[in-house]
């Protein structure tokens, strides 16, 4: 469990540094598709890659207990209907 | 005219669905801020998306990218692809559970509770207020200046404030959360469309191909900067990730965060969302950067996507993309119009004694009162203030909301938080906000030009306070990095150094997180020890 969080939380501290890109700082070419700047199209990529990693989580990682989670006033109700029971 | 006719019929169906709404609401607050906490799981991403969508995704976007470039993608789409989702999936739906448990309708509602103390709750209303009113007064300042542009001046920028004002208030006043989430549906599909459709009309209008315009950007020595980021710090760069945590403090998205049906509905949201910020954001950047070659020399570069699209796409199509950009505007202000009224309702009216007084029927007449009230002065506001001066506190507000980004995150996560760090948490925010206003405005005379080196704002302190050309920086980092560490370190110390809140609190808030859920039979002997009534 413990491995699993920890392997989680590197997975989006690495997703978070590669946001920072200085290696294509000062650089247009290659034109990705022929007229997409490289920094351009890797945030773009980004983007894509933001949208991997949360759908990872979702599967991994979603807080599952929260699903049972019913308002006060329907665990009161339930509540008192055990009782009377 | 046109253009204006179809803008026209685009907000006539706002006004409409807004009044559908209406007769399926119910006299209660529950199911008028909140559509009765049933919003279903599509529904609730079209919605939080066009919450926080402005009109600054289309227009803003593209007129920073014809300023600086491609760099504004990466600065704040791409990290907002992160961040933004990150905050919904840890916190928005852990909100939801409190909210859909306890009751609670807003932020305030919640942070007292959860601390015992009501003046912490009501200082961080305070603050989240000040942060939010000018966003909204820019938000109606926008829709005029787009209804005034794509109507070639024929309606007045007055008469186009009017106009949003006017639709905002209609589609709130009668639908509340009900209306706003079903107009949503319709203004983001709208806007989502909006740039995929705008750079194919643009690139068939166009003699040469896209990638000859980047080339000519490129070998131009006085453009190249646009389509690298060498005029973009790399320390400002790295600061702007810290500004999509103010995205789930903002009222309107959190209180939104409490309307799903079931937790369930935020697996979509967080999938969804960066998809849907790039299908707005890159074409919108792109086609800014490339209006350098198409548009040179704009005043207001802000206005580049209406300037191409009168040029290059037929009338009727440039009236469809207008509505899509007006959907941006409305899509957020009715939201932020909606939580205005909701945290004036519960926060203030309700806590000290309305609700008691006047029930919760009397509760839902105030809030449409209070939205009434609240868009006829924001309207007369945007009238007579320059804009400037809203962008500007609009600009600190996310550096703001940010920074209380470590309160709510202690206050989900951490049982040994208290009030005490919650509140020098709060001040220090405050005091950081009027620190950088007074920075801005001592530095607006020194203040370099694009492409020059920061100027030192006191020479005696060294880099400590530096201004770029359009900010105040710390060590060349935006102030939002000092803010929110700030914060965060404040709120661990002093919640340390204070006395935990009670166990009754710590109890109701906790147990709810594990996988056995307390029952409330289990926490009436924990509150019978003394425990802070509910506020919600």
């Amino acid at each position: 469990m413990k491995l699993k969080a920890f392997l989680l939380t590197l997975l989006i501290v690495v997703v978070y540094l590669l946001h920072q890109d200085f290696w294509n700082w000062q650089k247009t070419e290659p034109l990705v598709f022929g007229f997409l700047p490289v920094g351009l199209a890797y945030h773009a990529g980004y983007s894509i890659l933001a949208s991997i990693l949360m759908a990872v989580l979702v599967k991994v990682a979603w807080p599952k207990h929260l699903e049972n989670v019913e308002s006060k006033d329907a665990e009161a109700n339930a509540d008192q209907t055990s009782r009377h029971e | 005219m046109i253009p204006v006719i179809v803008v026209s019929i685009y907000l006539a169906i706002i006004a409409v669905i807004g009044s559908v709404a209406f007769r399926r609401s119910k006299a209660n607050t529950e199911d008028f801020f909140l559509a009765n906490r049933a919003v279903g799981s599509m529904v609730f991403f079209l919605s939080i998306f066009a919450t926080n969508m402005t009109a600054f995704a289309i227009l803003g976007s593209s007129g920073q990218a014809y300023r600086q470039g491609i760099g504004i993608y990466g600065l704040m789409a791409s990290s907002s692809c992160l961040v933004i989702p990150l905050t919904i999936f840890f916190i928005g739906t852990r909100l939801w559970a409190i909210g859909k448990r306890h009751g609670h309708q807003t932020q305030v509602g919640f942070f007292r509770d959860r601390w015992e103390c009501s003046t912490i709750g009501t200082l961080i209303f305070a603050l989240s207020v000040a942060m939010l009113v000018p966003y909204m007064i820019i938000s109606i300042m926008g829709g005029g200046r787009v209804l005034n542009d794509i109507s070639g001046g024929r309606v007045a920028y007055w008469l186009g404030c009017a106009i949003v004002a006017a639709v905002v208030t209609v589609n709130v006043f009668f639908g509340g959360m009900r209306g706003t989430v079903w107009v949503n549906i319709f203004q983001t599909i709208l806007f989502l469309v909006f740039g995929t459709v705008a750079v194919a009309v643009i690139s068939h209008a166009l003699p040469a191909g896209f990638g000859d315009y980047i080339q000519k950007i490129a070998s131009n020595p006085k453009t190249s900067y646009l389509v690298t980021r060498q005029r973009m710090p790399e320390r400002y760069f790295w600061s702007y990730t810290f500004i999509p945590l103010s995205s789930i403090m903002f009222p309107h998205m959190a209180i939104m965060c409490f309307a799903a049906r079931k937790v369930t509905a935020f697996k979509r949201t967080v999938v969804l969302y960066p998809l849907a910020i790039m299908a707005i954001w890159l074409p919108c950047i792109f086609l800014g950067v490339l209006g350098t070659q198409l548009e040179p020399g704009l005043k207001n570069p802000d206005g580049i996507l209406l300037h191409l699209l009168t040029d290059h796409a037929p009338v009727w199509l440039a009236g469809i993309l207008g509505a899509g950009i007006i959907s941006a505007v409305m899509g957020s202000d009715t939201h932020q119009v909606l939580a205005i009224s909701t945290m004036f309702t519960k926060d203030v009216f309700a806590h000290y004694g309305g609700k008691d007084k006047y029930g919760e029927r009397g509760s839902v007449v105030f809030a449409r009162g209070f939205i009434v009230a609240v868009t006829s002065v924001a309207y007369m506001v945007a009238l007579v203030t320059p804009e400037s001066i809203f962008e500007l506190a609009v600009r600190f507000a996310f550096s703001g909301f940010a920074a209380m980004s470590p309160v709510m995150i202690a206050a989900l996560f951490w049982k040994r938080s208290t009030k005490y760090g919650a509140l020098a948490s709060t001040l220090w925010v405050a005091l950081w906000l009027f620190l950088t206003w007074y920075l801005q405005k001592i530095s607006d005379g020194i203040a370099p030009k694009p492409g020059q080196p920061p100027t030192l704002i006191f020479s005696a302190l060294g880099h400590l306070f530096e201004r770029s050309p359009a900010a105040v920086t710390v060590f060349g980092f935006l102030p939002v990095v000092p803010m929110v560490l700030g914060s965060a370190v404040l709120m661990i110390v002093l919640s340390l150094l204070t006395p935990a809140p009670s166990k009754a609190t710590i109890a109701k808030y906790f147990s709810t997180t594990s996988p056995e859920p307390i029952t409330p039979a289990a926490i009436k002997p924990a509150l019978a020890q003394g425990s802070y009534p509910s506020t919600a």
